[in-house]
């Protein structure tokens, strides 16, 4: 067998719709794996007493932890509703082209949308109590 | 674990030989095209190719025969029927797999980009080596399969509507365009089938002439075979035919649920 070349791949394909909602699901659901490390985190400490308790709750509120959890609200409206698509998609229906592309902006549009209804009941309930 | 980056005698010198058009070409067009001569010693490279689109038929397919008899005869590609129905002329073509012979230039720009079908050992040029690809398709048995005889003395009926069930999938033609553009076959090509033969998997399996069910879905009940598919919908999005591997595959996944009770 001669030492054929393989042929590019990712560095030649188009980065079509169908590429992009793939691979934000695993993205997404990587994300909030490591966002459980966050959570779990936060159990120990509450776990633990009142005072370990303040420390957590003192270091989870640095600015940096308001944006990773933007980011968890976004992965998680991503990720469930790219789920139920799939979910769709797994009774047959759905599979056509002109659907799946149509389902694609649907998951992109509708999961923002959820993150900035679930950022505004988040925040803005914190800001009044 | 996929390997996201080329091997190293895959990498591509961007900088290959510059075939200028005659001077005087009006609305010239550049093709960017794959070159890989396994007798050179060299590495892969771009070649590239000015031609005045005047000069041949409307298809990518003519410019590539035009380059290959007026520019450069070494250039190597697959072609045959010239109008959709061999599958022969299947290469990544401005980031998408299509068919040489039934894309337009009109429909691209300026520039169009050539490159072998991705993932795949490269022969020569615009030649990729799908021996795997055949085998594959070999592997769920693509045939008519029965346990009863034959009635003595007709061929074996099918209803109209049992027709139409496998009027679509039927139609592939091998091209292997959907496979090639789907990433779980590139990471995953020697245990994962790969749209392709899916889907001509499919098509026996609701024939409903064919006695082999059971077996067919026992060969594909497998974490690798059938279930690498993630549902990307690449290969539903290329299919130059207008098939639908991805819905055959989600019927097949469906099919192994169903038989569980």
């Amino acid at each position: 067998m001669p030492d054929r070349p393989l042929s590019p791949h990712l560095s030649v394909y188009r980065f079509k719709y169908t590429l992009l909602s793939s691979i934000l699901n695993r993205a997404t659901g990587l994300v909030l794996t490591a966002g459980l490390l966050v959570l779990a985190y936060w159990l120990m400490a509450l776990n633990q007493g009142p005072e370990s308790y303040a420390r957590a709750v003192g270091v989870l509120s640095g600015g940096i932890f308001k944006l990773l959890y933007a980011g968890l609200l976004f992965s998680f409206a991503y990720h469930l509703v790219a789920g139920i698509r799939h979910l769709i998609w797994d009774t047959g229906r759905g599979l056509e082209r002109s659907q799946s592309q149509k389902s694609a902006w649907a998951v992109g549009i509708i999961s923002v949308l959820l993150t900035l209804a679930l950022l505004y009941v988040t925040f803005a309930q914190r800001g009044t109590s | 674990m996929a390997d996201f980056r080329l091997p190293p005698n895959s990498r591509i010198n961007r900088n290959g030989r510059v075939h200028k058009a005659p001077p005087g070409a009006r609305n010239v067009r550049t093709f960017r095209v794959y070159r890989f001569d396994p007798d050179s010693g060299e590495g892969p490279r771009i070649d590239s190719y000015e031609l005045d689109p005047k000069s041949c038929g409307p298809m990518v397919l003519d410019a590539l025969i035009q380059i290959k008899s007026a520019v450069d005869a070494t250039l190597t590609f697959r072609r045959s029927c010239r109008e959709g129905i061999c599958g022969s002329c299947a290469m990544n073509i401005n980031g998408v797999n299509r068919l040489a012979c039934t894309t337009a230039m009109a429909d691209l720009g300026n520039e169009i980009k050539i490159y072998p079908l991705p993932h795949m050992p490269v022969v020569k040029d615009l030649v990729p080596d799908l021996t795997n690809f055949y085998a594959q398709y070999a592997s769920v048995r693509p045939w008519l399969q029965t346990r009863t005889p034959a009635p003595p003395d007709r061929e074996r009926l099918q209803s109209k509507e049992d027709q139409e069930k496998i009027d679509r999938p039927a139609a592939c033609i091998l091209c292997a365009c959907c496979s090639t553009a789907c990433p779980s076959y590139w990471w995953n090509s020697d245990r994962f089938l790969g749209p392709a033969a899916l889907l001509a998997a499919y098509r026996w399996i609701i024939d409903s002439r064919d006695e082999a069910t059971g077996e067919r879905l026992d060969q594909l009940e497998d974490p690798f075979r059938l279930y690498r598919c993630h549902t990307i919908m690449n290969c539903t999005d290329v299919c130059p035919k207008d098939l639908n591997p991805a819905r055959a595959i989600a019927e097949i996944k469906k099919k192994m649920v169903e038989r569980q009770h």
